[in-house]
């Protein structure tokens, strides 16, 4: 079935904003305690993780945490071409104009989002849970993953994360891209013949 | 005028009007009211509006206040050993205290300058002089560091000094103690000494010091000095004392005339002289010291001074006459005034550059001294304020007409009218105040809120502290039409001379850390698989690295008694407020404080073999307490071979 030209248009625009999550931040995460009032940040992109690394890992080091190398985490290659591939596919969907590739479009994203999120939980996981044993403090049951999403006591510090300029970006897009299959359906069932004609 | 005689009777007075104590003393208090506490108090968490910079006076050093609270913020170690930052004992600041004389690693510090643009202060450098072996050093105010130390040749204390020009072309210094010009061995009493002034050119994107010129000027007292500014730009004036060129007992035999002079110098004419070679070059010798790159400091000692004579460059000098011996030579914001505060003069006088600038043309002269005409006293004056009290000194201007000035034996401020010259309103001050402060009062833009008096004496306003009080400041408001006292505080040394700025202009502009990237130390490394220990013949280099909670190497083995040992440590902290120190068992000489990012070298001769602990003496983190190491030392020709280790 086909889409009318204004979803065509805005499924295009959609498809090709996703392109910004590659220039900005994606997520955020916020370390603020006594000593750090000014509080230190770490910033993760597609394809690289800035902000105050050095001083994180130099912290980290004290509860045995694994020292935060960027260049040996694959994702952040594999990342930006996931999302080049995603915002191509958008493109062509758009192109082709069925109701159907919106469709395949709205699952890649929700399955890309999916995956990519609870690839950063794990990440997290393993940076909060495998501790050097011989770590100069040892808290019993104590463990440093930081939150998905919101804020979270970890000792001294307060650790918040949250979606960065990228992530909201990339919520929009889906966001608008499910909005546009919602409507798509919501129209096809008002005429079932297609109106295709009539809304362009 | 008053003999010698009358001044230890007006000493007397002085003394016995602060036994009395009729205004104050104990009394002093009761001025304070109203919302006086609510006007200093900075709570907990908040900041101060400026920044003071005050002389450490014999101390070396330079302090750092914030105002209005008066809390002392930072002592910045200038021309003094100071063994809390190393400072003068690491293998990269020693060369900062050379001189022609070898190492002098103290001095007398007395008049900080803030560096200014347009007549402005810019918040970019800090100078002070030495006023001991005359140094001019240069602090960076992004670090608060010294960066830069000149010794200034053919002179005898830098007391009129480190003044600077409108936009810092210059930093001018003029000798306190005439002396044989060039240097000799001459009988003291029948010999003529002479006095010279150096301009010393700054470099205006790194601040870097060269010594331009100097001018030859009779064997006077050069007392204090300031630049003109606006209409006056291009102009130096400097007050004089001793004319009488004495030798010995100047209290009473630089005490007879009835005027001295302030010696106004055209230093654009003098500028062009040197340019069309009519300076002589002098042999001369003087250490000139800089901070590289590599936050090393290195000396070279140079061997010639451009000095120009008045007579083979006319127009450069005149003389204004100046009742009597003045201290203070003040130019007002505009410009056109300047005034002289003649410490045993009975009135203030005011001159005005445009009356001078006329007398030139008139050919005002009433007599010639050495090539320097000496303007009448009459043709330059613009007025005297009556009854300024006694001893007048220094004076600031709050940028609303009015003038501030300091007045030693009487022990108050005065404050009066720009416009009339008459005295409108006066406080005392508790006790002796020497120099006097408005935030940019001396600029063509001060901040006129507060007058701060610096005392030499505070006898009864502190807890006493055995023979030895403190000295101290007291900050007044001066917003109103009456000065009202709001706060004393304490000062770290004789705080000569202070000036503050708008924090504003300074806080944002601070360097956090050095950027390890960016070390450049010959010795630095930048990570800790780059820390090793080597020997070359007797000398043993440690390249360390510091980082909580932990050096790199941290058990050492194979240095031998009488090595040298080199611990060249880098700080691999890139936080703010993360420094580490660092203390060798026994070290002779000093200790270390390294900031994040900075390579320091701590040299150490260990006398006896056995195993010697090291440690960071500055509290960096939860397992400071664990951050040590050992040194074991073998007796000389041993056979250990140097190793290291750090965790294995």
């Amino acid at each position: 079935m086909q889409m009318v030209t204004r979803n065509r248009v805005l499924l295009g625009v959609a498809a090709v904003g996703l392109l910004a999550t590659l220039v900005v931040p994606l997520w955020s995460i916020g370390l603020v305690a006594p000593q750090y009032p000014e509080g230190l940040g770490m910033k993760i992109w597609a394809h690289q993780i800035t902000g105050d690394l050095r001083s994180i890992n130099g912290l980290n080091h004290y509860i045995g945490m694994k020292e935060i190398h960027p260049e040996a985490i694959p994702e952040l290659r594999l990342m930006p071409m996931v999302v080049m591939a995603l915002a191509a596919l958008g493109v062509l969907a758009a192109v082709w104009g069925r109701r159907a590739g919106l469709g395949i479009w709205v699952g890649l994203l929700l399955v890309s989002a999916l995956v990519g999120l609870v690839d950063f939980y794990l990440w997290g996981y393993d940076y909060g849970h495998d501790l050097d044993p011989t770590a100069a403090i040892k808290v019993p049951g104590m463990s440093y993953q930081p939150p998905l999403i919101g804020t979270k006591k970890l000792l001294n510090f307060t650790a918040v994360s949250l979606p960065d300029i990228g992530g909201w970006v990339a919520f929009g897009v889906l966001g608008l891209a499910i909005f546009l299959l919602v409507n798509e359906f919501r129209r096809g069932r008002r005429s079932p013949v297609g109106s295709a004609a009539a809304a362009s | 005028m008053r003999t010698g005689q009358g001044r230890l009777m007006l000493v007397a007075l002085a003394a016995g009007l602060a036994g009395c104590a009729p205004t104050g003393g104990q009394g002093g208090g009761a001025l304070v009211g109203g919302d006086a506490a609510g006007r200093v108090y900075v709570a907990p968490g908040q900041l101060d509006e400026f920044y003071a910079f005050m002389s450490g006076g014999f101390s070396g050093n330079l302090g750092i206040y914030g105002l209005p609270s008066g809390r002392l913020l930072q002592q910045v170690p200038v021309f003094s050993q100071y063994p809390e930052k190393g400072y003068g004992y690491s293998e990269e600041t020693k060369a900062l205290l050379n001189t022609s004389f070898g190492f002098v690693p103290w001095d007398d510090s007395h008049h900080p300058q803030l560096s200014t643009t347009n007549g402005e202060h810019d918040g970019r450098w800090l100078f002070i002089n030495g006023n001991n072996t005359p140094r001019i050093a240069r602090i960076d105010l992004t670090k608060f560091e010294t960066e830069e130390i000149i010794e200034l040749p053919n002179s005898a204390g830098g007391h009129a000094s480190p003044y600077l020009t409108e936009g810092t072309e210059y930093v001018v210094s003029a000798t306190r103690f005439s002396v044989p010009t060039p240097q000799a061995d001459v009988p003291i009493a029948d010999s003529k000494f002479g006095g010279l002034i150096s301009f010393v050119k700054v470099d205006p994107q790194t601040g870097h010091m060269d010594l331009a010129f100097q001018i030859h000027m009779p064997g006077y007292n050069y007392d204090l000095s300031r630049a003109g500014k606006g209409p006056s730009h291009g102009w130096s004036f400097f007050s004089t004392y001793n004319s009488e060129e004495g030798k010995t007992m100047l209290e009473r035999s630089a005490s007879q005339r009835d005027k001295d002079f302030i010696a106004a110098i055209n230093w654009k004419q003098a500028e062009q002289c040197v340019a069309d070679g009519k300076a002589k070059t002098w042999p001369a010798r003087y250490a000139h010291n800089v901070r590289g790159e590599d936050g090393v400091a290195r000396s070279e000692i140079k061997t010639s001074a451009k000095v120009l004579a008045p007579a083979d460059c006319p127009g450069i000098a005149y003389f204004l006459p100046t009742p009597k011996s003045p201290h203070g030579a003040d130019v007002d914001p505009t410009g056109e005034f300047i005034v002289g505060g003649g410490k045993l003069a009975t009135v203030i006088p005011v001159h005005s550059f445009s009356k001078m600038q006329k007398a030139i043309a008139d050919k005002a002269i009433e007599a010639e001294i050495d090539g320097i005409p000496v303007l009448k006293y009459e043709a330059t004056i613009a007025g005297e304020v009556q009854d300024p009290g006694l001893g007048p000194l220094h004076t600031e201007f709050d940028g609303k007409g009015f003038a501030y000035t300091s007045v030693f034996l009487s022990s108050e401020i005065v404050k009066w009218s720009l416009a009339d010259f008459k005295v409108v309103d006066r406080v005392p001050t508790y006790y002796s105040i020497g120099h006097l402060l408005i935030p940019g009062g001396d600029t063509r833009k001060p901040d006129g809120k507060y007058v701060i008096a610096l005392n030499k004496i505070t006898k009864d306003r502190y807890l006493p502290t055995g023979p030895e009080l403190t000295q101290s400041a007291q900050l007044y408001d001066i917003t109103g039409d009456k000065m009202r006292l709001l706060a004393d505080f304490p000062t770290a040394g004789e705080p000569h001379y202070a000036q503050a700025i708008l924090a504003s202009k300074i806080k944002d502009r601070q360097l956090r850390t050095f950027a390890l990237e960016a070390n450049k130390h010959p010795q630095g490394i930048k990570s800790e698989k780059e820390a090793r220990v080597e020997r070359q013949g007797n000398k043993v280099r440690i390249y360390m690295t510091a980082i909580r909670s932990h050096f790199m190497p941290d058990n050492i083995e194979g240095v031998q008694v009488g090595d040298s040992v080199f611990f060249h440590i880098t700080n691999l902290e890139q936080d703010w407020d993360v420094p580490h120190g660092f203390a060798m068992m026994g070290a002779r000489n000093g200790e270390l404080l390294i900031m994040p990012g900075q390579t320091l070298t701590l040299t150490w001769v260990p006398d006896r073999p056995g195993v010697f602990p090291f440690y960071c003496t500055d509290f960096c983190s939860a397992l400071h307490q664990e951050m040590q190491g050992y040194i074991r030392v073998s007796p000389r020709g041993s056979a250990t071979k140097i190793s290291f280790n750090t965790g294995s």
